[in-house]
């Protein structure tokens, strides 16, 4: 492992070695010369459809898009300079954040791409494996290495996973896309039991560390709460463990029907036999050389290690003070500050939801500001967060006022997070060429009509979600409002769910009725909140106030005949 | 799932539409024979040219100047041909949203 000395010592991201970089640079060399030989008319678009899609490249709508991986949400400022730098030299000075952690450019031209792909690799980033029936980026707890309540740093975890996983032979051409989530806090925050396989870590009686499994969760086509196979998986066995899942999978799961395909369909026809499949894989497998050596493990750690926090106190009183002092600043700390494990410092959430804005999307100029603000107050750590948001993991609480004003400069200090204006949304049919309606406008719209932060603090944490087309990008059926819209003969409607969560008392939403119109569904949420606020108990979410008195209120308040 | 329009024979005029392949931008084929990015020039065709007008969208395809040429109907209003799908008629206007995030509207407390 070089020393890198480029990287400033305290940014902790996993540092690529010579091997990976020159790695990387043959990768793209060889996209340089596809991309020419497909301009020059030598490959025909089935010929290079999926050597792009190998290297990121989708062809959307508008443009084609490149999908970059932001290995489990992980960023470092110097990294998200180098996309603002993309953002603004081949896009149109803007970036969108996923629900997978990742980054796209929507207005790509295919002769950058190449550029783009280098540019990217000047800061150890790529945009493999964001395609195909691979294993996808594994994403992981935005809070990870500093939450309060976390039990193991994920991040380690997720970067074995990485490793083992990308380009692993066997697992290159799987029945379908698979994807993986890992939480080190036993509060899941990565909708751990909708993925394909979803980590959850943990601790036993004796105080060692291993991992609960859930296998076969999901949303799309079919929705579905996974199944928890294993509910302690040693850390050591972790890796045999999950590739004894994967090897199951690639014999067994449909390869010849792309809607059954998923492990969630093999997982549910299989039902106990698929966990009793998976142990006598586990049992013949080499144990020995799949076992993680605690020397590995800490020397991955390393990468992650701790920066030097200083001792401070929690609540100083200089913060006590901008609370009493500014309403609005004491609204961001309460929506927008997480528990930190180190007495004095805070993680920072960054809405990207700005009231009537673009959920996920930040201009070049506000990640270069982000970085700086990394830089200036969180040891140039930065994270994307499932629900498109970024945070800044370590920042000490005596700062979280200048951070604040810094932020609302750039308009990146709403004070929204994990309110309903807090919406996920996919690209929907502004950009997504397989969407069957628009998620983005119905988004602003929402988030223009519940501005009043009052009226948001009032209603309290509240997840709408809101996808384009059944694919499910945008989570819906996991929201404790979901939006989903179709096409009806040619034109926008959206589906409502009902009671919806992505976290440990995972659930899909229920459809309430009949779709709503583009025109309609914004009025139909506001009935679905007053609704909620008129029958909840004290400090009662919507999910928990849905699923105590169920649909008939809801109901009858969105389709009773006025 | 949307996507292009299903291949069945066309009842309304139609429009030949596909991806520049260099900047995959929409384009759309032109009565000179080349592509424009405006709907408003493109060539409509009767239905019963569909077949016809999809295959010189495709040779242009086999000629890798787009990609993912199809048909797209089309309602003329005034003589401008609007297509009857939503999922068209945002391909031809291009995304419906700002590309510039708004700034944060100033929040009442
Ligand atoms: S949910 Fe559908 S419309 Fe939205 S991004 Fe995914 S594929 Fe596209």
């Amino acid at each position: 492992m070089d020393q890198h000395a480029a990287i400033p010592p305290h940014a902790r991201t996993y540092r690529y070695d010579a091997v990976d970089r020159d790695f990387l640079a043959a990768r793209i060399a060889e996209f340089r010369d596809q991309v020419q030989r497909r301009l020059a008319g030598e490959l025909t678009e089935d010929e290079f459809k999926p050597l792009r899609l190998m290297n990121g490249l989708y062809l959307q709508l508008h443009a084609y898009m490149l999908r970059v991986a932001i290995p489990y949400g992980v960023l470092d400022s110097r990294q998200l300079r180098q996309l603002a730098f993309i953002a603004r030299r081949f896009d149109r000075g803007f970036g969108h954040f996923t629900t997978r952690q990742n980054i796209q450019f929507n207005w790509t031209k295919l002769e950058d791409a190449p550029d783009m792909l280098a540019a990217l690799a000047e800061v150890d980033m790529h945009a493999i494996q964001t395609s195909g029936n691979c294993i996808r980026n594994v994403t992981t707890d935005e809070f990870a290495g500093a939450a309060a309540d976390e039990l193991v740093d994920p991040r380690v975890y997720a970067e074995i996973l990485r490793q083992w996983s990308t380009l692993h032979p066997e697992f290159s051409y799987l029945p379908r896309k698979f994807k993986i989530a890992i939480t080190g806090a036993p509060h899941d925050r990565v909708a751990a039991k909708v993925h394909d396989i979803g980590v959850i870590a943990k601790r036993n009686a004796e105080g060692a560390i291993g991992f609960e499994v859930w296998v076969g969760g999901g949303l799309g086509r079919t929705p579905v709460v996974g199944t928890l196979i294993h509910d302690f998986v040693p850390e050591a066995e972790l890796l045999a463990y999950l590739e004894a899942v994967l090897r199951v999978y690639n014999v067994l799961g449909q390869r010849d029907n792309i809607y059954k395909a998923r492990i969630k369909i093999l997982v549910r026809d299989l039902g106990d036999e698929f966990r009793d499949l998976v142990e006598a894989e586990f049992a013949a497998m080499p144990r020995g050389r799949y076992r993680l050596d605690p020397e590995v493990v800490q020397a991955i750690a390393a990468h992650f290690a701790p920066p030097a926090f200083a001792t401070l106190v929690d609540d100083p009183p200089a913060l006590r003070r901008a609370r009493a002092e500014d309403r609005r600043f004491a609204a961001w700390c309460a929506t927008s500050t997480h528990p930190h494990r180190t007495p004095g410092y805070a993680s920072v959430v960054i809405s990207l939801k700005p009231i009537g804005g673009i959920p996920g999307d930040a201009s070049a100029e506000q990640m270069e500001a982000v970085a700086d603000l990394a830089d200036r107050f969180s040891f140039g750590e930065i994270r994307v967060s499932h629900v498109q948001n970024l945070v800044l993991p370590h920042v000490r609480q005596e700062d979280l006022p200048a951070l604040h004003a810094a932020l609302d400069a750039h308009g990146l200090a709403t004070p929204n997070v994990g309110l309903v204006t807090d919406i996920i949304a996919c690209p929907g049919m502004d950009y997504c060429a397989l969407a069957t309606a628009r998620s983005i406008p119905v988004a602003q719209r929402i988030s223009e009509r519940f501005a009043d932060l009052d009226r948001q603090l009032d209603i309290g944490t509240l997840h709408v979600n809101i996808s384009g087309c059944i694919n499910a990008c945008g989570h819906h059926h996991v929201g404790h409002i979901g939006l989903l819209g179709v096409d009806k003969r040619g034109e926008e409607v959206y589906q409502i769910t009902l009671g919806g969560s992505a976290t440990n008392d995972a659930a899909i939403g229920e459809l309430i009725g009949p779709a709503f119109s583009y025109d309609a569904v914004v009025d139909a949420v506001e009935t679905l909140v007053r609704t909620y606020v008129a029958h909840r108990t004290q400090g009662e979410l919507f999910k928990d106030t849905y699923r105590r008195i169920g649909p008939a209120p809801f109901k009858e308040a969105l389709y009773a005949p006025a | 799932m949307s996507g292009p329009a299903k291949a069945r024979p066309a009842t309304q005029p139609v429009a030949i539409t596909a991806n520049d392949l260099a900047d995959g931008r929409v384009v759309w084929l032109a009565a000179d024979g080349g592509w424009t990015r405006n709907l408003a020039a493109a060539r409509i065709f009767a239905p019963e040219e569909a077949a016809h007008a999809l295959a010189q969208g495709q040779a242009a395809e086999r000629a890798r100047r787009v990609v993912g040429a199809y048909a797209v109907e089309v309602e003329l209003l005034a003589g401008v041909p609007r297509p009857l799908r939503f999922r068209e008629r945002l391909r031809a206007t291009g995304p419906s949203v700002d590309a510039i995030p708004r700034p944060a509207l100033p929040i009442a407390v």
